[in-house]
C-alpha cells in the first residue's frame, strides 16, 4: 500500500495532541503528582489544539473532492471514517470550554470546566479509537484487521502524549521518579503491542491467489494483468517495500519511539527542567512517524492477488 | 431480486470486448465520462469498470489459459457501502445494483480499501470513486428493444461468456447455468457474498495422440534437416 503523508501526519500529530490533552485532563481532575501549573495545562491546551488541528487539516487533503467533505458526518451509524469525523468535531466546544475554565480558574480548575473535560477525555479516547477502526474493520487487509490496529494507535497516542505533557512541566509535578514511572509504562504498553502486531503479521494468512480465482486445487499464476501502464489499483495498492527497508525502519521504531524515550526518563529523573523530556518526545514523535509509514507500506490488500501476488 | 453477472470462464476468449464495450457505454451514461490520462502517450492509464485478467492454472501439460473478467461483484455483503462516510455509495434494495452517487462522493477511497475484487477506481478529473453500475440506465431502458436491455458487456461478448439475470431466482437462466455448471464465487472466505457467479472451465478428456501415425523414418530426416537449415 502506498503511503500517504497527509494521512501519516494526521494520525501522528492527532494521536499525540488526543494523548497530550486527555493526560492533562486526568491529571488536572485527580490532581497527580500534586497537579501542573495553569500555565502548563494552557501550554498544553494550546499545543494539543495545534496538533490535533493540523493533523485534521491534513486528513482532509487526501481527498480528490474535499467540497463533499462535510458529507462525511452523515453515515455515523455505520462508517467509521464518519464516527471519527463527528467525534472529532464534538470533541472540540467541550476541550475549549475546559481551556477556559483552565484559563478563568487562576490555578484551580472550576468544577464546570472539569466536567467539560470528562466529557473531551471520553470523546477524544473514541475518536483515537475510531480512526483504528477505520483500518481494523477492512477483511481486505489483513495487516489492517487486527485487533492490535485500535490498542496501537491509543498506545502510541497516549505515550507521545505524556512524553509531551512532561517535556512542558516535568518541573511542576511532586515524586518525579514516580511520574516517570508512569511514562515508562506507556512507552512499555506500547512497545508490547507494537512487537506482538509485528509478531503476529509476519506469516501470510488469508486469502490466495487460489481462492481470488477459485481454482484452489492447481497452481495458479498470473500471465497478464490486463492492463499496459498502471491503474488506479496498481498505483493505490501495488506498492511493496524492500524487505530489507522493513527490518531497517522496524529497528528504527523501536530505536526512536520507545528505546530513546525510555532512556531519556534517567537524565530527566536527575534534571526535571531539563531537555531530556523535549528529547524523547521529539524522538518518540519521529519514531511514531515511522511505525505510521510501515503500517501503511506493509499493508497487503487482496487485489494485489488479482496483480500477481500469490499470498497476501 | 438480485441482478448480476454469470461468467464463464469456459469460453471467455479474453479479447477484452466487454471492457471496451462497458468503456464505450459508460464514457457517456450515469457516471461518464471515465477519465483517460496519457491516452496517446507512452504510458497511458484511466477510469474502467471492467478488467480482464489472465492466468495460467495447473502445470504443465496438464495447463491451461484462463481469461478472467472481473467488474463489480455486487456484493449482498457490500462493506464498501458500509464503510462510505458521505453515503455516496448505495446497495439499492429493489434490485441490489451498487452505485456511487457522484454527487455526494468526497474521494477518500476508503470504499476502494474495502473491496477485496478491485471493483472501484478513482477518477482523477472529477475527484470522485466509479464503479460498474451493471448499466443501469440501459436494462430498464424501455425505449430499447427487450433483448437490448442487458449490461454492454452481455451483449459485446463473442462468446456468450457473459449472462445477466437475477441470480435470488434459482430458476432463472443464471439460477439454472450456476446449478448446472457448478458456479462459485470469488474469496468466499471473506463474507462479502458476491452475486456475480463464476462457471469452472468443463473438464474434458484430453483428446488421444497414441492412435496417430507414427512419423516414418523420411519425415524424421526432414524434420531434422529443416531444424538445421533454420539455424
Amino acid at each position: 500500500m502506498k503511503p500517504a503523508f497527509s494521512v501519516i501526519l494526521f494520525t501522528v500529530a492527532s494521536g499525540a495532541g488526543f494523548g497530550l490533552i486527555m493526560l492533562a485532563i486526568l491529571f488536572d481532575l485527580f490532581g497527580l503528582g500534586g497537579g501542573f501549573t495553569r500555565e502548563t495545562l494552557l501550554q498544553a491546551g494550546v499545543g494539543a489544539f495545534v496538533l490535533i488541528t493540523v493533523g485534521l487539516l491534513a486528513s482532509t487533503a487526501h481527498l480528490a473532492n474535499p467540497k463533499n467533505a462535510w458529507r462525511s458526518f452523515t453515515r455515523f451509524k455505520t462508517s467509521w471514517l464518519s464516527k471519527e469525523g463527528v467525534f472529532a468535531v464534538i470533541f472540540y466546544p467541550f476541550f475549549l470550554l475546559y481551556l477556559l475554565g483552565v484559563y478563568l480558574g487562576g490555578g484551580a480548575t472550576p468544577g464546570w470546566a472539569l466536567a467539560a473535560g470528562v466529557i473531551a477525555f471520553v470523546l477524544g479516547l473514541l475518536t483515537l479509537f475510531s480512526t483504528g477502526m477505520i483500518y481494523a474493520s477492512l477483511k481486505t487487509i489483513r495487516q489492517w484487521s487486527n485487533p492490535l490496529v485500535p490498542v496501537n494507535y491509543l498506545a502510541m497516542g497516549f505515550m507521545t502524549g505524556v512524553l509531551l505533557l512532561y517535556a512542558l512541566g516535568l518541573g511542576d509535578l511532586a515524586g518525579v521518579e514516580g511520574q516517570l514511572g508512569l511514562a515508562a509504562a506507556l512507552i512499555a504498553l506500547a512497545a508490547i503491542v507494537k512487537a506482538t502486531y509485528y509478531f503476529w503479521i509476519a506469516r501470510p494468512a488469508g486469502p490466495t491467489i487460489n481462492t481470488a480465482t477459485g481454482f484452489t486445487r492447481a497452481r495458479v499464476r498470473i500471465l497478464d494483468p490486463g492492463h499496459g501502464h498502471g491503474t488506479f489499483l496498481t498505483h493505490e495498492f501495488g506498492y511493496q517495500p524492500p524487505a530489507g527497508l522493513t527490518v531497517a525502519l522496524k529497528v528504527a521504531v523501536f530505536v526512536l519511539a520507545y528505546a530513546l524515550p525510555l532512556a531519556m526518563l534517567w537524565p530527566a529523573a536527575e534534571a526535571p527542567g531539563s531537555g531530556a523530556m523535549w528529547v524523547a518526545a521529539v524522538s518518540a514523535l519521529a519514531g511514531a512517524a515511522v511505525e505510521r509509514w510501515l503500517f501503511f507500506a506493509e499493508a497487503r490488500h487482496v487485489v494485489n492477488l488479482y496483480h500477481g501476488a500469490q499470498t497476501t | 431480486m438480485k441482478l448480476g453477472l454469470v461468467i464463464d470462464l469456459d469460453t471467455c476468449v479474453g479479447c477484452h470486448a466487454c471492457a471496451t464495450a462497458c468503456k464505450e457505454w459508460n464514457a457517456s451514461g450515469v457516471t461518464g465520462p471515465l477519465s483517460d490520462y496519457d491516452p496517446y502517450g507512452a504510458e497511458p492509464s484511466g477510469v474502467w469498470f471492467n478488467r480482464i485478467r489472465h492466468f495460467e492454472v495447473g502445470e504443465y501439460p496438464e495447463n491451461k489459459t484462463v481469461n478472467f473478467p472481473m467488474s463489480c461483484l455486487h456484493c449482498e455483503n457490500a462493506e464498501c457501502v458500509t464503510v462510505c462516510p458521505t453515503g455516496a455509495s448505495i446497495k439499492r434494495e429493489e434490485d441490489g445494483i451498487v452505485l456511487v452517487d457522484q454527487d455526494k462522493c468526497m474521494g477518500c477511497n476508503l470504499c476502494a480499501w474495502a473491496c477485496p475484487y478491485g471493483a472501484r477506481e478513482l477518477d482523477e478529473t472529477s475527484g470522485t470513486m466509479k464503479k460498474c453500475t451493471l448499466c443501469v440506465d440501459r436494462i430498464y431502458d424501455e425505449e430499447l428493444e427487450e433483448r437490448e436491455r442487458q449490461p454492454a458487456c452481455v451483449l459485446a461478448c463473442p462468446a456468450h461468456a457473459r449472462m445477466f439475470g437475477d441470480l435470488e431466482d434459482a430458476e432463472s437462466a443464471v439460477g439454472e447455468t450456476v446449478r448446472a455448471r457448478g458456479g462459485f464465487s470469488l474469496m468466499p472466505e471473506l463474507g462479502y457474498e458476491p452475486t456475480n457467479q463464476y462457471l469452472p472451465p468443463r473438464s474434458s478428456r484430453p483428446i488421444p495422440t497414441d492412435d496417430l501415425p507414427k512419423p516414418s523414418t523420411r519425415d524424421k530426416v526432414k524434420e531434422w534437416t529443416n531444424k538445421v537449415v533454420n539455424r
